[in-house]
């Protein structure tokens, strides 16, 4: 228990997918102008990132690591991915009209979104050796990082849009830089975890 | 237009990192050190060129409607043979790029050409644009990740500087540095260009583009009706 706890926190607050590891970097400026919208994507990555391990982590260890197939990894992953994204897309459209015009917009984004694909490779990678347990946390603390920082910086982006940079400031550096302002106090997390654990 | 400007377009003029605004994951995370630019530049170009040849060449037996998937497979299929050929013979780079090899599968330099240029124009255009555009992407990642080695870890190419190497500003190696220098290599950009950017720009040279402006247009729609 205490470690899955200790992989949700550590994924979500100190290697933060967007802020630390440079993973999703588009959607995270693409789609964080608005709180809705930043929310909603958040949400559908949260939900793919669970389904997508759920589904390739036994992939990875029943069928291409048993059958010395490992290099096949991401063809399948990224395969797997795609036609996920589409099925769930089906499903929630046909029986849960709600949820799909909510995330039914973000759904075709997800597939290229790169920390939906890095989370999943993450997870089976050899160093880690995480259990199935494991790796779903990790999935989801990966996604609720994820979600932090699209939400934070919605609300950072609110701001900086009455801003009055230089002219060639203007739009995506200032983004960036207030971008790097949010990981420099997401360095405030390191070591937080480590010590909440001992 | 003719065969030398497909080719140098790419270099300055439509930069793909700096001016198109694509590839911005690896260019931040792979720009610590310089040798780890050139490699991941070096592989991006390699799966660039060889997907732009193989879509150019498929662009009218693919259908339309099941494009993207079909190029994600086609990317996915060379990229896998560019990360088992750097972990037979250059098994250092291969650790250091880590998990960006892979995810060079959802770069969006890769479908992003694939989607403007090859699945439109001829093989020889397409792969000079490849070979462009990777160079443009290279000597973005060469530029901005000697400037975070000089300034964070006081080295160039692993090479240690006088002064600096006692001095140095290691905030420039970390997720922060990355978000600051690349926005005023951008800044910069614009400088010389004369262009100020809107808040929209960025996403046009991207193959998600479409849905992604439908996906904020929906929602800001929504907003709106609701005020």
């Amino acid at each position: 228990m205490k470690t899955l706890v200790f992989i949700i926190l550590s994924a979500a607050l100190v290697n933060n997918y967007v802020l630390r590891q440079f993973l999703g970097i588009c959607s995270f400026l693409g789609v964080s102008r608005e709180l809705k919208s930043a929310s909603g994507m958040s949400y559908a990555v949260i939900v793919v990132m669970l389904i997508a391990t759920a589904v390739t982590y036994p992939i990875q260890k029943y069928l291409l690591d048993a059958n010395n197939l490992g290099f096949l990894q991401t063809v399948v992953f990224i395969l797997v991915i795609a036609a996920l994204v589409q099925l769930l897309e089906i499903a929630i459209k046909k029986y849960m009209p709600p949820l799909y015009r909510a995330l039914g917009v973000y759904l075709p984004l997800i597939t290229t979104n790169c920390a939906v694909l890095g989370v999943t490779i993450a997870n089976v990678a050899p160093d880690r050796a995480y259990t199935f347990a494991e790796a779903m946390m990790n999935a989801f603390g990966s996604g609720l990082g994820y979600l932090l920082a699209m939400v934070i910086f919605s609300g950072v982006r609110g701001h900086t849009e009455d801003a009055n940079p230089p002219k060639s400031f203007r739009g995506l550096p200032l983004t960036l830089i207030s971008a790097a302002i949010l990981s420099l106090s997401f360095f405030g997390f390191s070591g937080v975890v480590e010590n909440l654990f001992g | 237009m003719s065969r030398i400007s497909i080719l140098t377009k790419g270099i300055i003029r439509e930069n793909p990192v700096l001016v198109l605004l694509l590839g911005t994951c690896p260019t931040l995370a792979v720009s610590t050190q310089a040798v780890n630019a050139v490699g991941m530049g070096i592989a991006a170009t390699v799966v660039l060129l060889l997907t732009n040849i193989a879509i150019s060449l498929l662009r009218k037996i693919i259908p339309d409607k099941v494009r993207i998937p079909c190029y994600i497979v086609l990317v996915a299929g060379i990229v896998t043979v560019v990360q088992m050929l750097l972990e037979a013979y250059q098994y250092s780079l291969f650790q250091a790029l880590g998990i960006f090899l892979p995810l060079i599968v959802v770069n969006c330099i890769i479908l992003g050409r694939a989607e403007m240029y090859a699945s439109k124009n001829g093989v020889l255009d397409s792969a000079l644009d490849a070979i462009g555009m990777g160079i443009g992407f290279t000597l973005a990642l060469i530029v901005m990740a000697s400037i975070r080695e000089i300034f964070g870890s006081g080295t160039w190419f692993g090479v240690k500087l006088p002064v600096l190497d006692t001095h140095n500003i290691s905030i420039m190696t970390m997720a922060p540095g990355g978000f600051v220098i690349f926005a005023c290599m951008i800044a910069l950009v614009n400088k010389l260009k004369n262009r100020e950017m809107s808040d929209d720009d960025g996403c046009a040279g991207c193959a998600m583009a479409d849905s992604c402006t439908s996906a904020s247009k929906k929602i800001s729609g929504e907003g709106s009706a609701k005020a």
